[in-house]
């Protein structure tokens, strides 16, 4: 242990109850975090590293998940032999954290002020002007807006970007010499995460943190990193400089990882022959009644719309992309196309039918010919029915006979790359991607001419998502069926979008082939859109 | 699938003590004609003989065999407990699927339904039911369908506005499903578990309140229970104190051994909710 180190990791190994999918989390993981610097875990579902971030705060849901060897010594003390009393001082004072998600990390009930000087309480003694002259300048360091208005305000009336911002303050009021960030920009709209990420790099400068920063993007790394650490199934599998990592990794697990995060430039792509418009949407505007029903209470009046004259045309064999935050209006776009809500007005024509106007009964024959891939595959499979049932649904429905319908299962389970013995078998049986295989074979199933894809690779992990888009472009040339691609995430847009169209606030910004948007933004959201993707120079040494 | 259920099952050791005492009840409630053929209302032999004499539980104030009145009282009071639990089960199922799958309006109106009911107090709402029907066993049945459904309606609204967000639950509207499909093929299979576990619940709470009804002279004239043998040998509480005591053993063993096989069912069904 050396002078600069502020946290070493020795032996760390963590098991995991029976009835977990692996028995141990952490597997005799050594590691070290020094003065100073930003150390960067990486790693995919599985890897341990939220379960080893949570050992080092004690954290773990005891007594399920249980330490059974090895050390975490922080300036020269052992966290795991300590009592509860002096590792209640050590949290905040010695060791802050931020979280994934900020709006579940805050009290709902207390305003931002409070929940911050309770720290300042609990550790410190200081008159209640001290407390809050305290808060109010971490706020402006952390360029928090208005921060006397923040500081009487409660998390829901606060903005993603700001409860985060609210929480680094709560984590390094007490200046602790080292911070724990767990994912902390994942559930961030790439431009709130640029910023975040900036500030924490400044923050930890300033102060001379040792952070540790949990991870699973190497575009994240690239940005903020000194040295990485990379994780595979608990096991620590390379360490280094952010530099040699990034720029020659060794192992070969980190070398894969780094291959399948999608590169920024689009490849480029044969013109494509003028094909039929396969979809037509003109003039779509929906907004949202905040919902009041109750025969005493009147409809309120409507907010600003969700989304406000979209355009789109997608032709046969094309994929669009659909790119924008959270609240551009994307999904509801998406969920228009599909009559999962209906539009207020405009026209949505699928090969020449307004089916926007029809009802839900005189929809059903059409419903075949647009089929929709979810974003969440433990959500989007009934978990009580077998796969084939489900992937046979849609054509019974329909009218097939269901035995024809079955003998097609095993067809649509080859198309999708899964064994054709994934048939009988339950959806919890399978892994997010090979859920998602048979979310998409389940739409196949229908024949559709147009496939809408929600964010159907932004809750998997990256080697996965590189093998679900291969099977999107393989679906597209093989069945010449369209996609319209909703996404936030330029880097997956650029590899699998012939076309893109960009949303900000309900309306449709800039579209044009993805080149073209990619090389020459036009609209200043654009540009700043790409100017936040994270590891974006790393990017362009890399493909260089 | 089953076979882990069971083991699950097993693991709570009293709710497998609770299900082995309701399936000897079972059997011998089944085989009252055969274990005591005849008339429970019958007279004997002489009133107040203490049990363990001529008698395995002796006799009541009229002389009538009490053992007899057990069997086929316990056939009356689980009779009513498991006819009305399905009835409320099925009515709260029905409607709380209705409310969590259409929202909006539907659900306004339906819950309003169900609240007009939740306001009055359950057990005076049944014995007014059963004075105005006349006691008999349907209208002791009626009257418990009628306070118990209720809660029910809430518990499977839930339970469908959280599964019904659930893409799984797009995914069928984009497949063309009848709404009727989604709910019964969908939706309704998923929610089991809760519903079952709130059923078997439910049946105690009949029997206790049919016990209830009955203590009051409100059960059926014509057919003995629990709650009725209890009813009677009240008065005589000091000098014959088994009259009382052993139909309400009879009650709270059963209701226990529900409750327990009902936690079972919990813990077998819900096994995340136990572990986190």
């Amino acid at each position: 242990m050396t002078e600069k180190t502020v946290l070493a990791i020795q032996n760390l190994t963590v098991a995991l109850p029976a009835w977990a999918d692996r028995p141990i989390a952490v597997d005799n993981l050594t590691l070290h975090l020094n003065k100073n610097e930003v150390l960067c875990v990486v790693g995919e579902s599985g890897s341990g590293k939220s379960v080893m971030a949570r050992s080092i705060m004690g954290l773990l849901a005891a007594p399920h998940v249980r330490i059974t060897g090895g050390e975490i010594l922080f300036e020269e003390e052992n966290l795991l032999k300590v009592d509860a009393e002096r590792m209640r001082a050590i949290r905040g004072n010695g060791i802050g954290m931020i979280f994934q998600e900020p709006m579940t990390a805050l009290n709902p009930v207390m305003t931002i002020g409070r929940q911050i000087e309770e720290l300042l309480e609990v550790h410190l003694r200081l008159t209640p002007a001290e407390r809050k002259q305290r808060v109010i300048a971490l706020m402006n360091e952390v360029r928090l807006p208005d921060p006397e208005r923040i500081y009487r305000a409660y998390p829901h009336q606060l903005s993603g970007g700001q409860r985060q911002r609210a929480m680094i303050v709560m984590a390094l009021l007490l200046e602790p010499s080292i911070l724990i960030a767990d994912e902390p920009t994942t559930a961030l709209d790439v431009t709130t995460q640029a910023q975040i990420l900036a500030l924490i790099k400044e923050l930890q400068r300033k102060r001379e943190t040792g952070v540790l920063f949990i991870t699973h993007d190497f575009g994240v790394v690239a940005e903020i990193a000194d040295r990485v650490a990379v994780m595979k199934h608990g096991v620590l599998v390379e360490v280094g400089p952010a530099e040699k990592i990034l720029a020659a990794p060794e192992h070969p697990y980190t070398r894969s990882l780094i291959a399948a995060v999608p590169g920024l430039t689009p490849p480029r792509r044969a013109p494509r022959a003028a094909a039929p418009v396969v979809l037509q949407v003109d003039d779509v505007t929906k907004s949202y009644q905040s919902p009041s029903y109750g025969f005493l209470r009147r409809k309120t009046a409507a907010a600003r719309p969700a989304l406000s004259n979209a355009a789109v045309t997608v032709h046969k064999g094309e994929i669009v992309g659909l790119i924008g935050e959270s609240g551009s209006g994307k999904s509801t776009l998406a969920r228009c196309i599909t009559r999962l809500i209906d539009a207020d007005s405009g026209r949505i024509a699928l090969n020449g039918t307004d089916i926007g106007a029809l009802s839900r009964k005189a929809l059903r024959p059409y419903r075949r010919q647009v089929q929709m891939i979810f974003q969440d595959p433990f959500a989007s499979l009934n978990p009580r029915q077998t796969v084939a049932r489900q992937i046979a649904q849609g054509p019974i429905t329909q009218g097939m006979p269901a035995a024809e319908a079955l003998k097609e299962v095993s067809r649509l389970l080859e198309l999708v790359r899964l064994d054709p013995s994934a048939a009988d078998r339950f959806p919890h049986e399978f892994s997010g991607g090979q859920r998602q295989r048979i979310g998409i074979a389940r739409a196949l199933a229908m024949n559709p001419t147009l496939l809408v894809a929600d964010e159907p690779v932004s809750a998997l992990d990256v080697s996965v998502q590189e093998k679900i888009l291969d099977l999107l472009l393989d679906i597209r040339d093989r069945l010449g069926v369209a996609m319209l691609f909703v996404t936030h995430d330029l880097r997956v847009a650029a590899q699998i979008c012939d076309r893109m169209l960009v949303m900000y606030q309900g309306e449709i910004v800039e579209q044009g082939d993805t080149q073209t948007v990619f090389a020459d933004p036009r609209h200043s959201y654009t540009q700043s859109l790409l100017a936040a993707v994270p590891g974006r120079k790393w990017g362009a040494t890399r493909q260089a | 699938m089953s076979s882990t259920f069971w083991k699950r099952f097993a693991r709570n050791r009293l709710a497998l003590g609770g299900l082995v005492f309701l399936v000897v009840l079972a059997v011998v409630v089944l085989l009252a004609p055969v274990l005591y053929p005849g008339d429970p209302f019958r007279i004997v032999a002489q009133p107040f003989l203490p049990p363990f004499g001529d008698y395995l539980l002796g006799t009541d104030s009229l002389g009538r065999d009490i053992a007899a009145g057990i069997v086929h009282g316990g056939r009356t009071s689980l009779l009513i407990g498991i006819a009305a639990t399905s009835a409320a089960l099925l009515i709260g199922t029905l409607l709380g699927a209705l409310a969590g799958f259409y929202r909006g309006r539907v659900d306004s109106l339906l819950m309003r339904f169900t609240e007009f009911f939740q306001t009055i107090p359950t057990f005076l709402f049944a014995i007014v039911l059963v004075a105005i029907m006349s006691p008999s066993l349907a209208s002791v049945t009626i009257a418990i369908v009628v306070i118990s459904w209720p809660p029910i309606v809430r518990l499977v609204r839930a339970e469908f506005i959280s599964l019904c967000e659930r893409e799984f639950v797009q995914a069928s509207i984009v497949l063309g499903m009848s709404d009727r499909e989604i709910i019964f093929r969908q939706v309704l299979p998923n929610a089991f578990s809760p519903i079952i576990v709130a059923g078997s619940l439910m049946v105690a709470t009949a029997i206790l309140t049919e016990a209830a009804l009955a203590f009051l002279g409100l059960g059926d004239p014509n057919a003995i229970s629990w709650g009725y043998m209890i009813g009677s040998g009240r008065s005589f509480l000091r000098d014959a104190w088994w009259l009382c005591a052993i139909p309400g053993v009879m009650i709270l063993l059963t209701v226990l051994s529900i409750n327990f096989v009902g936690e079972g069912l919990n813990d077998a069904l819900n096994p995340r909710l136990r572990h986190s």
